[in-house]
Formats: structure tokens, C-alpha cells, sequence
């Protein structure tokens, strides 16, 4: 069962590395958004360093729902997505190891690369580490809370943007936390530890309650 | 037992012969309560010594928050009815009450905004209750809109009943959200262990309302699963219908190879 799911994991990063895969274009877009904030707002520095960390996670979160919409919808078209129905392993491990690839491309490098976009909103050192510590913990959130949203509309022709409706409002807890934590680390009343914690356990929850949800989903619409 | 009659109930005919018989009594009840709470809330209760007559917003606001919640507990108690027992009326249940539950949610926004103008100095606050319940009007927006996506009704079912249940983490925090942060809403004065924080004067007419407006509710509910009973009717007499029609001009098979040429 550990091969099969290897297997999946290696299939599923290799579809994103070739042609016609998305790659690491989540990480492009997120830079697209952080170049495009300032440019509305003004190249006000401080104002960028006060706001820099909700700007960041506001990127990530659109940019993990731009390739929600194929996380099951190509495997449905070409079939696949069938053969893992009948296989022998749980429908719900195969959900956790085709969100842990899809995270592994959009959520992790996006996370290591925060500092670097953090350089472009004048963050200080210290906010950088936060933002990119909380944006490695709470992105699997984003990415399991996305998955329900992209196995309930696997089999719809436009799925996109129905998407995004569905999922936004599920991901504004994360959001909260997230951005809370980051700002915590810059200073104020709470400490870091309180609302990064409760953002770490909003990961687990999101991984458990999304594999679940995620699987009945594709079962059923079949 | 309440299990036999809600599996009695599963004969759509059967549920649509009792339900033909219970509306117009539950629409005439629900207009005479409601009309009676009106005039008490609008006329005979006091204005309010701090906040004057803009009080009298609460006789609508505060039911139409009981009933944003309380219309999201049947869609998912149907959720839970369409996934695990089955049940073949709880996806028409599910899918009457979404319209419902989202319109008394945007009226419990809306008569909110207006009351807190006077009150607050302000149309909106990113006040946790007020946040809570804009994420419900969303998640509500959401369960609509994943019903006009799929097509085959069954399949919609199946799909928003998983949304529904994972939205539900939602509506503790609706409820709880003036005690666990510390908002500018007011806490609960009503539904409390040690009693009401209300006069009697106040609590009456919104008792009256919070009744007429539930079954306003419930009555519109069991209407609109009416509705969508004879609207899958019609759908599955179309289907049949098309399908006899293209039996009908369906030309006589000449031989294989032709009719693949002609189809290719």
C-alpha cells in the first residue's frame, strides 16, 4: 500500500514538473500579486511593512486556489481518478497524498520563498521568519479545506470559479490565525505561541475533516 | 415513533397529500401570529429608555438570527438524512431550505446595519458576531450556487450535503462568538442559564414574532418542497418524453457500417 502511494506522490509531481503541468506557477502568481498590492496602494514603506504580512497571506491564499481546479478534475477526464476508486487502498490516503503533492508545489516553495517577496514589502528579518513559519504551517490547512471544494466539483466542465465560492469562507479561520500570529511575532499584546498554535492545530483538523469530506465527495459523484 | 412516521413520509405521494392538507392552515396560523406580533412589537411594547423606539428593530432582527441558524440546522440535519439514512425526501428538504435560511440571514444583516447606524454610529463593524454571520451568508451563497452547478439532482444532493456538514463548524462560532471574544455586539439576553436579562414587556412581543416568523419559516419550507417534488416530476416527464421522441426519429438501422458512418 506505502508503494502504491509512493507511486501516486512521484506520478502526481512529475504531472506537475512536465508540460502542460502547473508547476511552480503558484509561486509566479503569488509574486504577480505582491508586485500588483503596491502599485495600488502606493510605495508607501511603512505603510507596506505594517500591512506586509496580511498582503503575503492574502497571496497565498489565491494563490493555492489557482491549481485547486485540477487536483481531481484530470484525473476524473482521463480516468484514473476510477482506478483509484476501485483500488485497494482508502480513497482517503489517496486524497492526503495527492494534497500533500499538490502542497509540495504551491504551498512549500511558496512558504520557503516568502522572505524573498517579504524583501519587496519591507518587512524586518524578524517579521519575515514569522510570516514564513506560519505560511509553512498553515498552508496545508488551505490546501486540504481547497481539496473538498475541487472533489465536489471534479466532474462540473467549469469548476473554477464555483470553487472558490465554495472554499473562501472555510478558509477565513486560517486566515485569521495566520495573519494574527505573523503580526503577534511583529509585536503586541498576544504572544506568537497562542495563535500559531491554534493555526497548527487548524492543519490537522483541515487534513482529517478535508480527506474525509473529500473522499465521500468523489465517491458519490461519480 | 417518530422514525416510522419521518420513513412514512419517504411515499412522496403520501407526503404530498399531507402537506397538501397542513399548508393552509400553517400559512393562515403564520399570518395571524405574525400580524399579532407585529402589533404588539410596532404599538403596544414600550420604546426603549436608551435606545427610543429604534428598539423595535429587534423584534425582527433578533428572530431572523434564530432562524439564520436554525434553517441551517435542518439543511443539515437533511444533509446527514441524504447521506446516511437515505431518505428520499431529505434532499428536496435540504434544497428548500437554503433559499430561506440565506434570505433571513441577509434580513438579520440588513435590520442589523440599520438598527446599529442609531445605535452604534456605524453601518458595519468587523465585529466577530457580525464577521460570523457574514461567513454564513457566504457559506449559504455557496451551497446555492453548488446547486445550480450539477445538473442530476441526486448527484447536487450528495455534493452540497458534504458541504453543508463541513459549513456547520461555522454556526457554533455564530452563536458563541459574543462570549468567546469580547465584541461590541451585546451578549446573549435571552436563551441564558440564570433567565432573561429582558423585561417582560419587550419579551413577549419578540416570543410572538420569533413563533409567527418560524412559522413563516417552516411554512415556506414545506411549500418549497412542494415545489421542487413537482418541478423533479416535470423534469424526469421531460426526460421521458425526449427520450420517446428520439425513439421516434430514430431512422430504421439500413446496416452497421452506414449508421457508424453517419454518427461519426
Amino acid at each position: 500500500m506505502m508503494a502504491a502511494l509512493g507511486a501516486l506522490l512521484v506520478r502526481d509531481l512529475k504531472l506537475a514538473a512536465r508540460v502542460g503541468g502547473s508547476g511552480l506557477l503558484g509561486v509566479v502568481f503569488f509574486l504577480m500579486l505582491v508586485t500588483l498590492i503596491p502599485f495600488a496602494l502606493g510605495p508607501d514603506l511603512n505603510l507596506l511593512s505594517r500591512i506586509g504580512p496580511a498582503i503575503l497571506w492574502i497571496a497565498a491564499v489565491l494563490a493555492t486556489l489557482i491549481g485547486l481546479d485540477r487536483l481531481f478534475q484530470g484525473d476524473e477526464e482521463d480516468g484514473s481518478l476510477d482506478l483509484m476508486r476501485m483500488s485497494h487502498v482508502p480513497l482517503e490516503l489517496v486524497v492526503i497524498v495527492k494534497g500533500l503533492a499538490h502542497w509540495l508545489t504551491t504551498g512549500f516553495p511558496l512558504a520557503l520563498l516568502s522572505p524573498l517577496f517579504g524583501l519587496l514589502l519591507a518587512q524586518e528579518p524578524d517579521a519575515m521568519l514569522a510570516v514564513m513559519a506560519t505560511l509553512m504551517v498553515g498552508t496545508p490547512a488551505l490546501t486540504f479545506i481547497g481539496g473538498i471544494g475541487a472533489a465536489l466539483t471534479a466532474s462540473l466542465p467549469r469548476g473554477g470559479l464555483i470553487l472558490a465560492v465554495l472554499v473562501l469562507p472555510l478558509m477565513i479561520p486560517t486566515l485569521i490565525f495566520g495573519v494574527s500570529a505573523a503580526q503577534a511575532a511583529i509585536g503586541g499584546t498576544v504572544p506568537f505561541l497562542t495563535p500559531f498554535l491554534v493555526l497548527a492545530a487548524l492543519s490537522l483538523v483541515a487534513i482529517v475533516t478535508g480527506a474525509v469530506a473529500s473522499a465521500a465527495a468523489l465517491r458519490g459523484g461519480g | 415513533m417518530p422514525t416510522s412516521f419521518l420513513w412514512g413520509l419517504a411515499n412522496p405521494t403520501r407526503f404530498m397529500a399531507l402537506s397538501a392538507r397542513i399548508l393552509p392552515w400553517m400559512a393562515a396560523l403564520s399570518a395571524v401570529v405574525t400580524a399579532a406580533g407585529l402589533y404588539l412589537a410596532l404599538f403596544s411594547s414600550p420604546a426603549d429608555y436608551q435606545q427610543g423606539e429604534t428598539v423595535r428593530i429587534m423584534y425582527i432582527h433578533v428572530p431572523a438570527a434564530w432562524l439564520a441558524l436554525a434553517l441551517y440546522a435542518i439543511m443539515s440535519l437533511s444533509a446527514l438524512g441524504t447521506l446516511v439514512w437515505r431518505h428520499p425526501l431529505a434532499d428536496v428538504s435540504q434544497k428548500a431550505a437554503a433559499p430561506i435560511g440565506a434570505a433571513f440571514t441577509l434580513l438579520c444583516l440588513v435590520t442589523g446595519s440599520l438598527w446599529g447606524k442609531p445605535m452604534w454610529g456605524t453601518w458595519w463593524v468587523w465585529d466577530a458576531r457580525l464577521t460570523s454571520v457574514l461567513v454564513l451568508f457566504l457559506i449559504y451563497l455557496g451551497i446555492l450556487a453548488l446547486w445550480r452547478a450539477i445538473e442530476d439532482p441526486g448527484q447536487a444532493a450528495r455534493a452540497v450535503a458534504i458541504l453543508t456538514l463541513v459549513g456547520f463548524v461555522n454556526i457554533p462560532i455564530v452563536k458563541f462568538s459574543v462570549d468567546w471574544w469580547n465584541t461590541l455586539h451585546q451578549p446573549a439576553s435571552v436563551i441564558r442559564m440564570d433567565g432573561a436579562t429582558i423585561d417582560a414587556s419587550m419579551l413577549w412581543p419578540l416570543f410572538t414574532m420569533a413563533i409567527g416568523l418560524t412559522l413563516l419559516a417552516l411554512t415556506l419550507h414545506m411549500s418549497g418542497m412542494r415545489s421542487e417534488i413537482l418541478a423533479r416530476r416535470a423534469r424526469s416527464l421531460t426526460l421521458k418524453a425526449a427520450d420517446r421522441a428520439a425513439e421516434r426519429q430514430r431512422p430504421l438501422p439500413l446496416s452497421a457500417g452506414s449508421a457508424g458512418a453517419g454518427s461519426a
